[in-house]
């Protein structure tokens, strides 16, 4: 059996807790040093599946500006980010959209949608 | 040039502005109008597409756009709340009468009741901050680069340094890696990074950026763009140390160096200043020292969090509300409210107390960062509030209320002390 102890800041809040993660043969047996429910939590899903938002930006087609804010619906595995966002930079929509709209369904296979940020006039 | 009076006349459409045209609706204001220089409301939330906006105020993590459009669908289709665009206010007198060009109405003169200054605040650029060399092409502050990626789809260079890591440093080092460009490293001068824990993880630590404490640049090269620094290690005097020199590759430089309130209207205005603020000095209900002017957001002190810009802002759009209509209780006394021991700063500096008291929301910065320490409010000797923190970081604002019965009838100066606690 072996046990090994991690550091991490918890990301989900401004306070930024130090969590001191507890590994019994690679499994997370022990959070501390958090000091709400979501740092646990937070603390296992880093150590087995660690998750991220992306937030990025796609072209407008008539729009009253030329780029439209994105937003993942929900997190996304923190290894696909940066191919999430490329997959993003050859989307255009067309003007008009409403916040929450699906820009893209299921980016990548992986159940998330993306969606708008903001309302985008026409031209 | 066609004048007309408005209840209250809002300088500024961002985040500030709106929230306050919307307190100012909801406490009975019957005649608001909203002046922004942009092409739209929203202020700099529109070009900051990242989420991790409006879990105290909204309740929900929102993008900074989403965060804005809130704002923005609230106020919208009000008839008792007008938003002109494309308008950049000129000067604002003392006689609450504003003077402003719009590219189709021309010059106009508009009549307040009342006015709210939100205006917001800009970054410090090189100049500010002096860095030798060349003005190559490749600059940029961080806040610029931000609007060109983000809003104007443009790229601003493809290999980058940034001086200065600040939350808007950190977040444009993510956004500039997933559009990706390299980010070479990020740069600080403090011993302490000056952004949030969770953007240093999220946006520096996931994308393998070296973060070089105690350093900065000390020389630009390329003449006709950018190709490179160089960055020292800095004493404790932030003075850079000779022979720890080293160069850095790259094509662009952002710069995120700190913000400044943007006040040349308030000192046009002959408003009081605060000198470590840089913004008016306000009392409780964000009247600034010229009566029936009110000032709030990062205007009067640079906030980290929009929630609490539109916290403060709702209580100038209250007051100058109440005041427009002509209801704002009689003060019995002037009361300064004083930053000593780690405090640095504290917005309200000043409480106008009424014989009824009412809640003093404190707004306040501290000078280093500090595990465990005791914040303490007195009036005189009297202690009207004192609790324990765990942590205290200058780059988080602290908040606190003083209830209006502790409040009430504590006319003695203020102090505001936050001290590490003995161990």
């Amino acid at each position: 059996m072996s046990v090994e102890t991690k550091q991490i800041n918890c990301i989900n809040c401004p306070l930024g807790c130090l969590l001191t993660i507890e590994l019994t043969d690679g499994k997370v047996t022990n959070v501390t040093g958090n000091t709400c429910p979501r740092g646990e939590k937070y603390g296992h899903q880093e150590m087995t599946n660690p998750q991220r938002m992306l937030t990025s930006s796609v072209r407008v087609e008539n729009g009253f500006l030329p780029l439209l804010p994105v937003v993942s619906k929900s997190t996304l595995p923190k290894g696909k980010i940066l191919a999430c966002a490329e997959a993003l930079r050859d989307v255009v929509v067309k003007a008009p959209v409403k916040t929450g709209d699906i820009i893209v369904s299921n980016i990548l296979g992986l159940g998330v949608d993306i969606i708008a940020s903001r309302d985008m006039e026409k031209q | 040039m066609a004048e007309q009076l408005y209840d209250i006349i809002i300088v500024g459409g961002g985040p500030a502005g709106l929230s306050a045209a919307y307190s100012a609706w909801q406490n009975g204001a019957k005649k608001i109008l909203v002046l922004e220089r942009d092409r739209e409301a929203g202020g700099i939330l529109q070009q900051c597409i990242h989420n991790g906006f409006g879990l105290h105020h909204f309740k929900e993590e929102l993008t900074g756009p989403g965060y804005a459009q809130r704002c923005y669908d609230l106020v919208k289709d009000k008839p008792e709340i007008e938003i002109l665009v494309d308008t950049m206010v000129l000067s604002v007198n003392d006689d609450k009468s504003v003077t402003a060009v719009n590219p189709k109405k021309g010059l106009i003169k508009v009549q307040g009741k009342t006015i709210i200054l939100t205006m917001g605040c800009r970054e410090r650029t090189r100049g500010a901050i002096r860095i030798p060399g060349y003005r190559p092409a490749g600059i940029f502050t961080a806040g610029a680069a931000q609007r060109m990626v983000n809003m104007e789809g443009y790229l601003p260079g493809k290999k980058i340094v940034i001086l200065g890591s600040g939350d808007i440093g950190l977040i444009m080092a993510r956004r500039m890696s997933l559009e990706g460009c390299k980010v070479q490293a990020v740069l600080e001068i403090c011993p302490f990074s000056n952004g949030l824990t969770r953007n240093m993880v999220q946006c520096l630590y996931d994308y393998d950026i070296p973060l070089y404490l105690s350093h900065t640049i000390t020389a630009i090269h390329g003449k006709d763009r950018v190709n490179g620094i160089t960055a020292a290690k800095v004493d404790d005097h932030m003075k850079p140390i000779p022979g720890t020199e080293f160069d850095i590759d790259c094509d662009t430089l952002l710069l995120s160096v700190g913000l400044i309130p943007e006040n040349e209207l308030s000192r046009g205005l002959g408003l009081a200043m605060h000198p470590l603020t840089n913004g008016p000095i306000v009392d409780q209900h964000r009247e600034t020292s010229i009566p029936g002017i009110f000032a709030a957001g990062n205007v009067v002190h640079v906030h980290d969090l929009v929630d609490f810009v539109s916290e403060e802002a709702e209580i100038a759009g209250k007051y100058a509300a109440i005041k427009a209509t002509g209801k704002l209780p009689d003060s019995v006394a002037d009361v300064t409210v004083d930053a000593i021991d780690q405090v640095r700063t504290c917005v309200p500096q000043h409480v106008r107390a009424t014989a009824d008291g009412e809640t003093i929301r404190l707004f306040m910065r501290v000078r280093k960062p500090m595990d465990k320490v005791r914040l303490t409010v007195k009036s005189g000797e009297e202690v009207l509030l004192t609790k324990v923190l765990p942590v205290a970081k200058p780059s988080e604002m602290i908040a606190v209320n003083v209830p209006a019965d502790k409040a009430k009838g504590h006319h003695d100066e203020w102090t505001v002390s936050v001290k590490e606690e003995e161990a």
